[in-house]
């Protein structure tokens, strides 16, 4: 063949994908196919999964069932707008925010803290802090000792400032557990395995503890006009 | 019973059935592929996963029992819309009734009522699994955010739901939730009035509550459920730590 015309090629689109068939695939870094890296067996999902999911949920069913069976539902009296009852709790499950109500004004226990922890539950993956796997302790551990401190000191004082006991000690026993992986010499056991742990597993775990605290002082300890109670005495 | 298998799977080669699930049956793999991808439920799932991932420890099945509550709620929510009306005050009546009148109505209720409060707490344990096991890094941080948004539904779906029987603990439980609204900067108490239809708890806000509960979040939350699982498929499958993992 004699040399031709180089074809040539005009980038456009054009919606008929009948008459404009041509394919241009770009490798690119980003989006290249994965390359295999591990040789993990594979199972299917028919019926291997869909069995255990089954499984699992008609455990579930039977559970509840069983539970059902003997323990009722709660049906107070109907509903009356001159009777209120004291206390007067939300569901289990914003107790702890009813609790923080109890200690800071509305406009910060009941908007800005639930925003800020709904917004900072999102924002979680798109932070490297929270990617990073590497122990606290692992680098610069002096200026990460003094961070930390600050840190807990002026969160001790806010809550000092608002008498919110029930966070401030959870709060400093999480820092000193914390400080128990911080020295080199913690390489065995339970303390080199607090060391080995990043800075997003200690945020969240103490978000955790102070969560489920707050939530079983509401739920089981506060009585008549938001006073401390015994379970028994509620 | 080699007989009652040859009809099983006689019956899922015929005609009718193959017009169905389009799928027929067979023993080889790649029919077993199909039964998934040719389903337009199962699709959302991939057609095999690693095995790790099955292992209880992996996920503790919290995903999944999340998703069982959700659909025993579906199922129990059906029948208990047989018998209430959002209206004041025969819903309360219609609460009695289910107590002493209808036929496993007590039943029906707690069921309904112990796999809300079930629902989320599994969700926020799930939650809770897949942070810690690291799961929500990329490629997944976009199902993550998934997630909270179907948290933040279960969390809706529950308190809409908590008003319904319209006794004490219903009424007071939504008026302490509700006066944390008005709380807002400026726009608290209007908030609140879409919300109730009115600006105390009444029947108005039980209308509203009944058709967020019974209709729109229940659909909303099917959608995202949907989105969820086929991100999982899109993502690579559940989260396995790699052996050769620079990330540890
Ligand atoms: C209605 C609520 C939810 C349902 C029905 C649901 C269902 C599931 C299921 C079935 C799985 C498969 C693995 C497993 O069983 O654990 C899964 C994985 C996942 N879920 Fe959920 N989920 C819900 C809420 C959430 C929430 C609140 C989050 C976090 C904020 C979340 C984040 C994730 C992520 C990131 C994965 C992938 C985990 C991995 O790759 O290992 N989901 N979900």
């Amino acid at each position: 063949m004699t040399e031709t015309e180089p074809k040539e090629f005009v980038a456009s689109i054009d919606s008929d994908s009948r008459r404009t068939p041509v394919r241009v695939a770009f490798v690119t870094r980003r989006t290249s196919p994965q390359v295999r890296t591990h040789d993990d067996p594979y199972v299917m999902t028919f019926p291997e999964v869909l069995f255990r999911a089954a499984t699992a949920v008609e455990a579930l069913l039977l559970a509840l069932a069983l539970l059902s069976l003997f323990w009722d539902a709660p049906l107070e009296g109907l509903a009356d707008p001159m009777q209120t009852p004291n206390p007067a709790k939300a569901p289990w499950y914003f107790l702890g925010l009813q609790e923080l109500l109890h200690y800071f004004p509305p406009i910060v226990g009941g908007v800005l803290i639930p925003t800020l922890v709904v917004l900072a539950l999102i924002v979680i993956p798109y932070f490297g802090i929270n990617i990073e796997t590497e122990g606290f302790w692992l680098k610069e551990p002096k200026k990460r000792m003094r961070a930390l401190a600050i840190v807990v000191a002026a969160l001790s004082v806010f809550l000092i400032v608002f008498e919110v006991w029930s966070v401030l000690v959870p709060t400093i026993l999480i820092a000193g557990i914390m400080l128990l992986g911080a020295s080199p010499a913690a390489n065995s056991g339970f303390r080199k395995w607090l060391r080995m742990k990043p800075l997003s597993f200690w945020i969240m775990s103490w978000f955790l503890t102070v969560a489920i605290i707050l939530t079983v002082i509401g739920t089981f300890f506060r009585g008549a006009g938001w006073a401390l109670v015994w379970p028994w005495e509620a | 019973m080699p007989g009652l298998i040859d009809d099983i799977a006689g019956l899922r080669n015929s005609r009718v059935w193959r017009s169905v699930f389009r799928s027929g049956s067979g023993e080889s793999n790649l029919h077993r592929s199909l039964a998934v991808q040719q389903n337009v439920f199962l699709h959302l799932a991939s057609v095999k996963v690693r095995r790790r991932v099955l292992k209880f420890s992996a996920t503790w099945y919290l995903g999944t029992l999340s998703l069982g509550c959700f659909l025993i709620l579906i199922t129990t929510g059906i029948l208990l819309m047989l018998y209430y009306h959002p209206s004041v005050p025969q819903a309360y009546a219609d609460m009695k009734d289910l107590q002493f009148v209808v036929s496993a109505g007590v039943f029906l209720r707690n069921l309904h009522r112990w796999s809300a409060h079930a629902m989320v707490l599994l969700v926020f344990a799930h939650l809770f699994k897949v942070f810690y096991r690291g799961a929500y890094r990329p490629p997944r941080e976009f199902n993550w955010v998934i997630g909270v948004v179907l948290l933040m539904l279960t969390l809706f779906l529950s308190y809409t739901g908590y008003l319904l029987p319209w006794d004490q603990l219903a009424f007071w439980a939504i008026t302490v939730g509700s006066n944390i609204l008005a709380a807002v900067p400026v726009l608290g108490a209007k908030i609140r009035f879409l919300i109730l239809g009115g600006h105390t708890v009444n029947a108005n806000a039980l209308l509203r509550f009944y058709v967020l509960h019974c209709v729109i979040l229940p659909l909303v939350t099917v959608l995202f459920v949907a989105i969820h699982f086929w991100r999982i498929r899109k993502d690579g499958g559940l989260y396995v730590k790699e052996k050769t993992d620079d990330r540890n």
